[in-house]
């Protein structure tokens, strides 16, 4: 069937299997010559599309195992991170990284090694994983941990699924006392003082900033800078205090069909920007806003990729070394409001160092992430966005990737020989498992 | 909204699709569960999620629709809500050909569930208190040449637990019929279906819940098929025949 990722670009006919039950992995692992495991569809390209085979994880969605002690919970790969949260939240547990979306799946967040506002504190969820199981060519399914197939399991975190299929899951959960952040949004005139800002906040747990993208020249790079903590349980407001470890259980409202793409123009980038950052600076704070809108301020709105229309978007994220941070940013913001193919939603954040991973994505430094709505001039936009980076020695997020040039993205990523050779190791070929991302950036063949 | 009762809970066909979101629903808004099902390790591993979830290790009791048995007398306690899953769509060409395919459809979709909901009656009416709650079809609203083998099953499903309901609703205890029309599992699997059409497990499992909260009598998942099968219904059968529906 027609399958896409969450940018709805591109679009490509797919074999689609779930899988149901471990036992049954090596019985389409072996029958396809090369495949591909699928979590919820989040990434934004084709990470998770494979013409020949690609098996979704989603019925595998069962938790396995929890430790009160430890906060150590063992669950299936295709368990939801919203699964997660609306279980353990209310039980005064978290997750030690939430990316910008509750709908990925455990595997998906190793595979990506995802970041979350705390990237800087407490660095990606690969950091609080204990250990997974992973099924590989031979039908094996391997125990992988820092002591056990190491370098398996230094491959498959940030390794894009590219090692194997995860099946399961052990990584660790942290106490909250409630499910409130301590919140404020200040907002700032340009590019220098928006980094400033974000030196200043090193020590608050949870730092993000969206950029308007459309602002140009003396106020290029303003943006509304949130920061907030965790809230203790003695510092909640009498009227939070009823329900302090509350989670939602439903979903809001979804976007039912695809906008028409009339609607994207620069009048309504520059509108919703202008918006966006008013309605943040009129928000202030400090002021405690439940954990729910503060991670996901975009899940609020189902199916929102609908709202770039049937062509789809595509995402450019990229992180530059701190050092190069000021002059790298300043000339992408540059380059995308001179090219007027604004973006919606420019979102601006400091990392705090390499992942374990092999392929992590992150580094030390600022990681800016742009949304582009898929027409004529935006491939060659993101060429240049690429360029850009990658002059200033950072590298591209994998997991957002739909359009990159193999050849200067692993430029990015200097492990990807060592990658490469675990995979052949622990699979034969090493594009037994891949991925038209993997197969469009040549990553199965970087030796 | 009526007040939750909150108790003792039967899932038969507990490792379906829908079962298992209607275990977990049921277990998150704190009910005790009994797991009944025909494979003894799926429902150990879907019993271990509940108890992860929950804290609380769910019965589980195997039953296999087609083997029938007296799954009523392995329950301990008498549950205070059982909701039965237990269905099979088989392959319409295949039931036409092959009368053991044919029944197996029937029985799995009608005897069996029709027996056991029966049998558990029997001792909510005893006891005076209870709730029931059926799956039946859209299919069984009218006989369709592309599925009337499982679509007679499903009828006699609707006409069974609409007797029962009317026979128990002054005994206290409730029957409701739930028809999900198109869900996105198992049974569909590979089927080009209208997306507006067509729920998932998790808004299923919600509507047949609310339906036993809320003590419904006839619910559709979306209530959009109801007017779908008013309009089917009212066509003359005349007309009904000739069209490829």
């Amino acid at each position: 069937m027609e399958l896409h990722g969450w940018g709805r670009y591109p679009l490509e006919e797919c074999r689609l299997e779930h899988l149901r039950q471990g036992e049954d992995a090596a019985r389409f692992i072996a029958a396809s010559e090369t495949l591909i495991a699928r979590g919820n569809g989040r990434a934004y390209g084709d990470a998770a599309l494979n013409p020949a085979l690609t098996l979704s994880m989603l019925p595998m969605d069962r938790l396995l195992a929890f430790d009160e002690q430890t906060g150590l919970l063992t669950c299936e790969a295709g368990v939801l991170l919203g699964d997660i949260l609306r279980t353990f939240v209310p039980r005064g547990w978290l997750p030690h990284a939430v990316p910008g979306t509750r709908f990925v799946t455990v595997g998906g967040m190793i595979a990506a090694d995802v970041h979350g506002k705390n990237h800087h504190c407490d660095g990606g969820f690969g950091a609080s994983v204990e250990s997974f199981t992973l099924a590989t060519a031979d039908g094996d399914v391997r125990e992988c941990s820092r002591t056990q197939h190491g370098e398996l399991f230094r491959a498959t975190i940030g390794g894009m699924g590219l090692t194997g299929v995860i099946l399961a899951a052990s990584f660790r959960l942290r106490r909250i006392e409630t499910a409130f952040v301590m919140a404020e949004s200040l907002p700032t005139a340009d590019l220098d003082a928006t980094l400033a800002l974000f030196e200043e906040s090193s020590a608050w747990q949870y730092t993000v900033a969206w950029v308007d993208c459309m602002a140009k020249g003396a106020s290029l790079g303003r943006s509304v800078l949130s920061r907030g903590c965790v809230m203790e349980r003695s510092a909640l407001p009498a009227r939070l205090g009823e329900s302090p470890l509350g989670w939602p259980r439903r979903n809001g409202p979804t976007v039912p069909f695809d906008a028409p793409s009339v609607l994207l123009n620069r009048a309504t980038m520059r509108l919703g920007n202008a918006l966006h950052y008013a309605r943040h600076r009129a928000l202030g704070g400090p002021r405690p806003v439940h954990l729910a809108p503060f991670f996901f301020p975009l899940d609020g709105i189902g199916a929102w990729n609908r709202l770039y229309g049937r062509r789809g978007f595509v995402q450019f994220q990229c992180v530059v070394p701190k050092a190069e941070g000021p002059a790298a940013l300043a000339e992408l913001l540059k380059v995308v409001a001179e090219s007027g193919n604004g973006s919606f939603l420019a979102v601006l954040k400091l990392l705090g160092g390499q992942g374990e991973g092999m392929m992590s994505f992150p580094l030390e430094g600022y990681t800016l992430a742009l949304d582009f709505p898929m027409r004529s001039g935006t491939l060659a936009l993101l060429d240049a966005l690429d360029a850009i980076a990658h002059a200033r020695g950072g590298r591209i997020y994998l997991a957002k990737d739909a359009g990159s040039s193999g050849e200067r993205l692993r430029q990015g990523y200097p492990n990807c020989a060592a990658f490469n050779a675990v995979r052949r190791q622990a699979n034969g070929a090493a594009s037994k498992f891949s991925s038209l991302l993997s197969q469009r950036l040549a990553l199965d063949c970087a030796a | 909204m009526a007040e939750r009762l909150v108790g003792t809970a039967l899932v038969i066909g507990a490792t379906s699709d829908i079962g298992r979101e209607v275990a977990r629903l049921l277990a998150a808004q704190g009910w005790t569960l009994q797991l009944a099902g025909r494979d003894a390790s799926a429902l150990a591993r879907e019993a271990r999620d509940i108890e992860v979830r929950s804290g609380k290790a769910p019965q589980v009791v195997e039953w296999d629709a087609l083997e029938g048995g007296s799954l009523v007398d392995d329950l301990d306690p008498l549950p205070d809500l059982a909701v039965c899953l237990v269905g099979l769509l088989g392959d319409q060409a295949q039931s036409q050909r092959d009368a053991q395919a044919a029944a197996r459809v029937m029985r799995t979709n009608y005897t069996a569930p029709a027996l056991l909901l029966g049998a558990l009656a029997e001792r909510f009416e005893e006891r005076g208190s209870g709730v029931l709650v059926g799956v039946a079809s859209v299919a069984g609203d009218r006989g369709r040449a592309a599925n009337y083998v499982y679509g007679s099953a499903k009828a006699g499903m609707t006409a069974f637990l609409s007797g029962l309901r009317s026979r128990l609703a002054r005994r206290g205890v409730h029957v409701a019929t739930v028809k999900p029309g198109f869900v996105r599992t198992r049974m569909t699997a590979g089927m080009d279906l209208p997306p507006l059409l067509t729920a998932s497990p998790e808004e299923a499992a919600r509507a047949i819940v609310s339906a036993a909260a809320r003590r419904r009598d006839v619910v559709y998942v979306r209530p959009i098929w109801k007017l779908i099968m008013l309009l089917i219904r009212a066509l003359p059968e005349g007309l009904f025949k000739r069209m490829s529906l």
